[in-house]
């Protein structure tokens, strides 16, 4: 919370020259030379796409392609969360943060591919097929927002809006080698942001670099009237400039803790070899590095797949075929309810209605709703007692392996697996975020920074001078398919 | 109106006692939904009062309506519960067609308030009969089902869903059909007095839901209850219990058991039957609505809603007990609803005669009223000039035939009383000269009966007091006359 008390002045954070200088014309150029259409990134296309901002050129991103997430209401594309259930459907309204990122002057080139109903981490549980990962088209680009990430990671865009239930933006751009942030819960309004599980949703973005995903976040952040669970909280300028004078050391005086729990002795050698690299250039670059426990971390995953199904299954019920989308013909109305959920949900989001509508039900409430809230309590108290310790951020690995080869996967549970080290922060709502630190067998290692309520400036700051640090080393951050 | 005044006892038929408690579910008197803009005027073309919120369209998200807020807290108060500084909306799932979320925003463990009670009546022993309110909880309604618009479809209208509704939960204190229908007569008069909804049964803005159990005695657990759903009526709350009742009776006594079952009262065939099939108990799988933040009210809070409630039925009653020495039946006339008792009120003091205040506003004012079609507000006569009438008849000033004639002129024409029963020769007249000389004139006008009235014969006085009112065009002090004609006799 001490970014909200700060007494710094409100400015804008610079909007970088990158993004300004990549215009349309030059991501509809990318998406045709490099066969970006063989990805299946996108599920719909605007190929006329102009704003007003974009003609005029007062906006902050006047003129900026960006690609949106397929969960989020645009008024001028389907929205379709990658479901039959919503084949065709368009919003009569835009979700608040595609809207405020209209009202810069973006101009909303596309809808991108995700696991249906963003249930999934590898884009490939979509109704209208899997993402391919440009960096290896016969590897996933993670999930859910699979088709946000590789868009960025193409150069089609470079900044996009992603969603995030457990790790659906940082899992995918460690996989793509890109930058991707899950805010704050309550820091982006979710109006608008097709629900999966609400208390754990957040917009997140996508960039290429750390400085062009901080400048989409402050554009999008702030309180929304719309969603209740929106936080009344100053936007402080999202990417700060440097704090102190010595340049050398220019993250003297953070503290960042490094949890042993996400440091298994199981971990991939090679990942924890990125990460250890990663702490020493924290440590060189000023920052003290202390060892701290999050004792609770393991058990993050089965909370995770109770509250989450829990919540997924009261949100997907509107989905009945009576008032829009996919409708099946019926005798009856139970019949009607029968056919058009059977024949509209794919297998996965089938799996987690049902699992979901098991632990509501009466009975087994106690045994696993409410006890998994009490461990989700246990973990957030974790999380606030670590940073109450005079730990600033948390820097672990955003996921066990680089990205898997598409169909490697094929038990859920193994699956659920890839999410381990992301659900903690959604669980807590504290913001988080992934960078490329470096590659294996060629494919890039994600970084994770975590941090205290509403300090995405603090992580943003480190993670800005950690990638400067790091330089082309990092990874593929800028490749091309 | 009848009331509960005297209704107060049990129902049994010598074997079983019967067991009830209502749930009431009102509707606030909001200008907007409980939790989008959209606004709740009734009547309106289907599904023209929606948005993407109350149609619960993809990425859209709920947002509490501070009004709604305030009403339900209001009717709380006035129920006499606590209304708690922190409550919870959760998700009561389910599907319906007209249930667009596939969930109604409902709270569940953690309700606005708990603990109220109401006065139904007074018992034998004159003590208040009281009971005791469980719960009231916020809610949104669902749509509306058409099924007789089209052939052979169902059509949703979507106007209803989400207007703000309170569901009121009895505790099973309700003890005969007759103790039913007055605790939904007093809810409606104290929900209409909190100002917090219309109550109107026939658009739906007071619906009534009742649950009903028998048992051996008063000391047995409960039995197995049923429950009777959207009552439109209070006679139909009041018969339908006593057709459940009955039914019950009979099957126990069969030696069958009773199923917990929905019923629905038939009010063409007045029967009590279940509701389609049977449907299996229903699991609701309630969990805490994660797009709402707990409801936090301060005690500051609580406090300006309890001091923004109107005299409540129950202190008005008292009131009007000890201030204008009425009686328990005038008094449920008077606050049957607060315009007539606020205008009684100001009758009352223009008059300086309460009871005869009474008496006007039940007799001649709500007869004139009910026949002008128009509502009491719109009557021409003010309280103050009907104050100023009644002020003249309790002087002896016209007489109580005279002030009907004025008060007729007034809704006529309008105008001041005095004035009027000047103009038309109303007042009373106790001046002896000219009561002598109409005396003299009836007498010369009837000389036999004056002669045998002044012979003895004192029947024939009431004949010639007619004859000298007659003559006054009622306008003679009848007492006066009397005395100047008994003069006369020997």
């Amino acid at each position: 919370m001490s970014e909200t008390n700060s007494p710094t002045p409100m400015h804008e954070t610079a909007i970088p020259s990158s993004l300004r200088t990549h215009t349309v014309a030059d991501a509809w150029q990318c998406f045709d030379r490099n066969d970006v259409a063989g990805l299946n990134a996108f599920l719909s296309l605007d190929r006329d796409a102009t704003t007003t901002g974009a003609l005029t050129g007062t906006g902050a991103l006047a003129g900026v392609p960006v690609a949106i997430k397929d969960n989020l209401a645009t008024l001028t594309l389907p929205t379709t969360c990658a479901s039959r259930i919503l084949e065709g459907y368009v919003s009569p309204f835009e979700a608040t943060a595609v809207r405020r990122l209209r009202e810069a002057g973006a101009v909303v080139i596309g809808k991108t591919n995700m696991d249906e109903f963003a249930m999934g981490s590898s884009t490939e549980n979509s109704a209208y097929g899997p993402t391919r990962n440009p960096l290896d088209r016969d590897r996933v680009p993670g999930g859910s927002s699979g088709g946000s990430a590789a868009a960025v990671a193409a150069g089609v865009v470079r900044i996009a809006l992603g969603s995030e239930t457990g790790g659906s933006v940082r899992q995918p751009a460690a996989f793509c080698g890109i930058v991707g942030v899950k805010p704050t819960y309550g820091r982006v309004s979710r109006y608008g942001l097709v629900a999966y599980a609400s208390s754990l949703d957040n917009v997140g973005v996508f960039g290429s670099t750390v400085a062009e995903a901080a400048a989409a976040l402050e554009i999008i952040a702030g309180h929304d009237p719309l969603d209740s669970t929106s936080a009344d909280v100053p936007v402080p300028p999202m990417l700060p400039a440097r704090a102190h004078d010595d340049v050398a050391k220019p993250l003297s005086g953070l503290v960042v803790g490094k949890p042993r729990e996400y440091f298994p002795a199981n971990l991939d050698p090679r990942i924890a070899s990125h990460c250890e690299r990663a702490l020493a250039q924290l440590a060189a670059l000023g920052a003290e590095v202390r060892e701290v426990s999050l004792p609770s971390t393991d058990l993050a995953i089965p909370v995770y797949y109770i509250i989450a199904p829990a919540e997924a299954s009261s949100n997907l019920a509107r989905y009945d075929g009576a008032r829009y989308g996919a409708r099946a013909e019926a005798g009856d109305l139970r019949s009607m309810y029968e056919r058009t959920r059977s024949r509209g949900f794919g297998d996965e989001v089938t799996r987690r209605i049902l699992l979901g509508t098991y632990v509501l039900s009466a009975g087994y409430y106690d045994a696993y709703y409410k006890r998994a809230q009490a461990v989700r309590t246990l973990i957030t108290r974790e999380f606030a007692d670590v940073f109450a310790s005079g730990v600033h951020l948390l820097f672990t690995p955003t996921t066990p392996t680089p990205a898997f080869r598409l169909g490697e996967l094929s038990d859920p549970y193994e699956m659920y697996l890839s999410d381990i080290f992301t659900v903690t922060a959604n669980l807590a709502g504290v913001p988080a975020m992934s960078q490329p630190i470096g590659l294996v067998d060629g494919l890039p290692v994600g970084g994770q920074f975590m941090a205290p309520h509403f300090a995405e400036p603090t992580m943003l700051r480190a993670a800005a001078a950690l990638e400067a640090a790091l330089g082309a080393t990092a990874g593929a951050a800028g490749v091309t398919a | 109106m009848s009331t509960a005044a005297n209704t107060a006892t049990s129902t049994t038929n010598g074997t079983w006692e019967l067991v009830i408690g209502l749930e009431v579910h009102c509707q606030l008197r909001t200008r907007s939904k409980i939790f989008c803009g959209c606004a709740t005027s009734f009547g309106e073309a289907p599904n023209t009062n929606t948005c993407p919120v109350c149609l619960g369209l993809p990425g859209a998200l709920p947002v509490l309506n501070a009004e709604a807020v305030e009403l339900a807290t209001r009717a709380s108060l006035a129920l006499g519960c606590t209304v708690h500084e922190a409550s919870v909306f959760a998700r009561k799932n389910y599907f319906y067609p007209d249930l667009p979320k596939g969930y109604q925003i409902s709270q569940f463990d953690r309700p606005l308030a708990t603990d109220g009670s109401l006065v139904i009546g007074t018992q034998a022993d004159g003590t208040p009969r009281v009971i005791r309110v469980h719960r009231v909880h916020m809610e949104e309604d669902a749509g509306k089902s058409v099924h007789d618009r089209f052939r052979d479809v169902s059509a949703i209208d979507l106007n209803r869903a989400g207007t703000p509704l309170v569901e009121i939960v009895s505790e099973p204190d309700i003890r005969s059909g007759a103790e039913a229908g007055a605790y939904a007569r007093r809810m409606k008069q104290i929900l209409e007095y909190a100002g917090v909804s219309d109550a109107n049964m026939e658009e739906g803005s007071l619906r009534v839901d009742v649950n009903i159990s028998i048992r051996p005695s008063s000391t047995s657990p409960f039995g197995t209850k049923t429950e009777i759903k959207n009552l439109n009526s209070f006679s139909a709350i009041e018969r339908a219990v006593e057709i459940e009742f009955a039914r019950q009776c009979r099957v126990l006594e069969s030696g069958g058991v009773i199923e917990q079952q929905t019923m629905l009262y038939d009010d063409k065939r007045n029967e009590v039957r279940p509701a389609r099939s049977k449907e299996g108990s229903h699991d609701y799988r309630y969990f805490p609505e994660p797009d709402l933040p707990p409801l936090r009210l301060s005690a500051a809070y609580i406090e300006t809603q309890r001091a923004a409630l109107p005299e409540l039925p129950e202190a008005k009653r008292r009131r009007f007990a000890t201030e204008y020495g009425l009686g328990d039946v005038e008094i449920e006339q008077l606050i049957v609803d607060q315009t007539l008792a606020a205008h009684y009120e100001l009758v009352a003091r223009a008059s300086g005669d309460a009871r005869r205040a009474a008496n006007w506003m039940l007799g001649t004012v709500l007869a004139a009223v009910n026949a002008s079609g128009r509502s009491l507000g719109e009557h021409p006569v003010s309280a103050e000039r009907l104050g100023a009438l009644i002020k003249l008849e309790a002087a002896g000033e016209v007489s109580n035939t005279a002030a009907r004639q004025v008060f007729g002129l007034m809704e006529e024409e309008g105008g001041e009383p005095l004035e009027l029963a000047k103009r038309e020769g109303l007042l009373q007249v106790r001046d002896d000269s000219a009561l002598v000389g109409w005396i003299d004139e009836v007498f010369a006008e009837n000389p036999a009966e004056a002669a045998r009235f002044v012979g003895g014969e004192k029947k024939l006085q009431g004949v010639l007091v007619g004859l000298v009112m007659k003559k006054s065009r009622g306008s003679a002090d009848p007492k006066k006359v009397n005395q100047l004609l008994g003069a006369r006799v020997g």
